[in-house]
């Protein structure tokens, strides 16, 4: 059981050595960070930690989604497939935004 | 296999959960006038003004005459204060507004007490500055239908020459400045010495234990939930929600932020108006359709009428009738006290 565990904590870190997953987190109605970089292929994991709802949204070409709406300890996972620069945005506060740069 | 890495995955999600801090919210509040856990309530002496445009006296003088002169209509019968009228806290009295030869308007003129600390102008936040907006309503053919170059014309070849020439010396006489100084009167409609602020502030007598206990209604997540889009310092979250009023049942309702952000939850979205200065603007809503404070909490008591696409930050509430009734109370008291007002002479 031990072993079965430990195997399985080392799959999952070597497979986010391919794909790698940076949080981002909702708190005080602001993203907590402004920008991220990361490659092609890559997830941004956007974490809620106010205690009321947001929204995670972008219309950009580069990569299209809205996530609708998630209380507070919940997150949602984005893969981002093209390079290029996503604005990310809250529709609820539109003064909650933060982009993700893209790399190759 | 598949199991284990699940639960896996729950314990992590788990873990985050409980590693979490707890927000400012109610759970942090102390309900004593004057205590530090309230201080962010207070609005900040000086209403934030862009770089270019600096407040000063000449500006708010200029601004104000042109505020309430009905020259900058195409009728000539029509100001911003025909709509904006201080005798009805600055607003107008009506359901929904009434414009160029008193069409019926699809939505209420929203007060402009306290608009200079918000981030977001109008229903559906499609402008973004005081100064952005106030071209608006004169180039609206609903509203005040003027044409744009007569009136610079005429402000050019009137007194108000050396008024703005005063205001803005290094400036032409144009749109740009007309804006700008309308924007800088505005930032002085201001409300931020209501009995909830001299509470805040220390005055223990300020608010009466009922409308104590409604401030605690009104902040609690399990009482009102009011806080969590009407919040610090001034009653609004500058976002946008669908409220589930009746009127978004109508065939072709309006769809407020939608046709702006056309993303799903936007529907019928409109922006969280301030409440101070509340008890002088009835009737309420973007629909007008609450006649009184009473009609209000009822309506958010049913958490939304209209469910389709209602806000998850709504939901259905539990309240005592002395809670309700406290809960009025309470936003009755953030009315600051009506002062004369100064109507200024206008150039000709
Ligand atoms: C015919 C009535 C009418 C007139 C005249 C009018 N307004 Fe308004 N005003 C409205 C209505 C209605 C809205 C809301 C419209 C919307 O959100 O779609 C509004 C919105 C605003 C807002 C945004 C407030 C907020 O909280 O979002 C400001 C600021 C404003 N008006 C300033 C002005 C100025 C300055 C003038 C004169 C140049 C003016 N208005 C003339 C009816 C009027
Ligand atoms: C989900 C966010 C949200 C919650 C929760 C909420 N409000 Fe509102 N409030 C709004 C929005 C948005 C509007 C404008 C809606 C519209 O007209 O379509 C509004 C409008 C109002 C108005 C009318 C203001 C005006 O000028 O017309 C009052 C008064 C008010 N709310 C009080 C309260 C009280 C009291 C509570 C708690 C019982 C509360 N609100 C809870 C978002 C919210
Ligand atoms: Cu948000």
């Amino acid at each position: 059981m031990k072993a079965l565990f430990i195997t399985l904590l080392l799959l999952i870190v070597s497979a986010t050595a391919i794909a790698k997953t940076v949080e981002v987190a909702q708190k005080d109605k602001e993203f907590t960070v402004a920008e991220v970089e990361i490659n092609k292929g890559d997830v941004v994991r956007f974490v809620n930690e106010d205690p009321f709802f947001h929204n995670v949204y972008s219309l950009s070409d580069t990569k299209l989604f809205d996530l609708g709406s998630f209380p507070k300890g919940e997150y949602r996972d984005v893969t981002f497939d093209q390079a290029g620069t996503v604005e990310v945005e809250c529709a609820i506060h539109p003064a909650m935004k933060m982009k993700v740069i893209v790399k190759e | 296999m598949i199991k284990l890495s699940r639960s896996l995955i729950f314990f992590c999600s788990m873990l985050s959960l409980y590693g979490l801090t707890f927000s400012s919210f109610a759970s942090q509040y102390v309900f004593e006038a004057g205590h530090p856990s309230l201080q962010r309530w207070l609005l900040p002496e000086e209403v934030p003004a862009p770089d270019n445009n600096k407040t000063t006296p000449e500006r708010v003088e200029l601004g104000k005459k042109l505020f309430f002169d009905t020259r900058l209509s195409g009728d000539g019968n029509m100001s911003c204060a025909t709509c904006h009228n201080p005798m009805f806290g600055w607003s107008d009295g009506l359901a929904t507004a009434k414009g160029f030869k008193s069409m019926v308007l699809g939505r209420a003129t929203p007060t402009i007490v306290n608009t200079g600390y918000n981030s977001i102008q109008m229903w559906d936040g499609r402008k973004a500055t005081l100064e952005d907006q106030a071209m608006g309503p004169m180039e609206s053919h609903v509203e005040m239908n003027m044409s744009i170059p007569r009136l610079v014309e005429f402000l050019k070849t009137s007194d108000y020459a050396k008024s703005f020439k005063k205001a803005y010396p290094d400036e032409p006489i144009g749109t740009e400045t007309l804006a700008k100084a309308l924007a800088a009167f505005e930032r002085t409609v201001v409300s931020r010495n209501s009995p909830f602020d001299r509470w805040v502030k220390g005055e223990k007598d300020a608010l009466t234990p009922a409308q104590i206990n409604g401030f605690k209604v009104f902040v609690d997540p399990d009482k009102g939930n009011c806080e969590v889009c009407h919040s610090a310092p001034n009653f609004t979250d500058n976002g946008f929600h669908n409220i589930g009023l009746p009127s978004y049942g109508a065939e072709t309702p309006d769809m407020g932020r939608f046709e702006f952000v056309p993303i799903r939850l936007m529907k019928g979205a409109f922006k969280t108006p301030t409440v101070r200065d509340i008890t002088t603007t009835a009737p309420y809503f973007h629909d007008g359709s609450a006649r009184t404070l009473e009609d209000v909490v009822d309506h958010y008591i049913t958490g939304g009428v209209v469910k389709t696409n209602v806000s998850p930050n709504m939901k259905a509430l539990t309240l005592t009738d002395k809670e309700k009734a406290d809960l009025v109370a309470f936003l009755e008291a953030l009315t600051s006290p009506q002062k004369p007002f100064t109507l200024p002479a206008i150039p000709l």
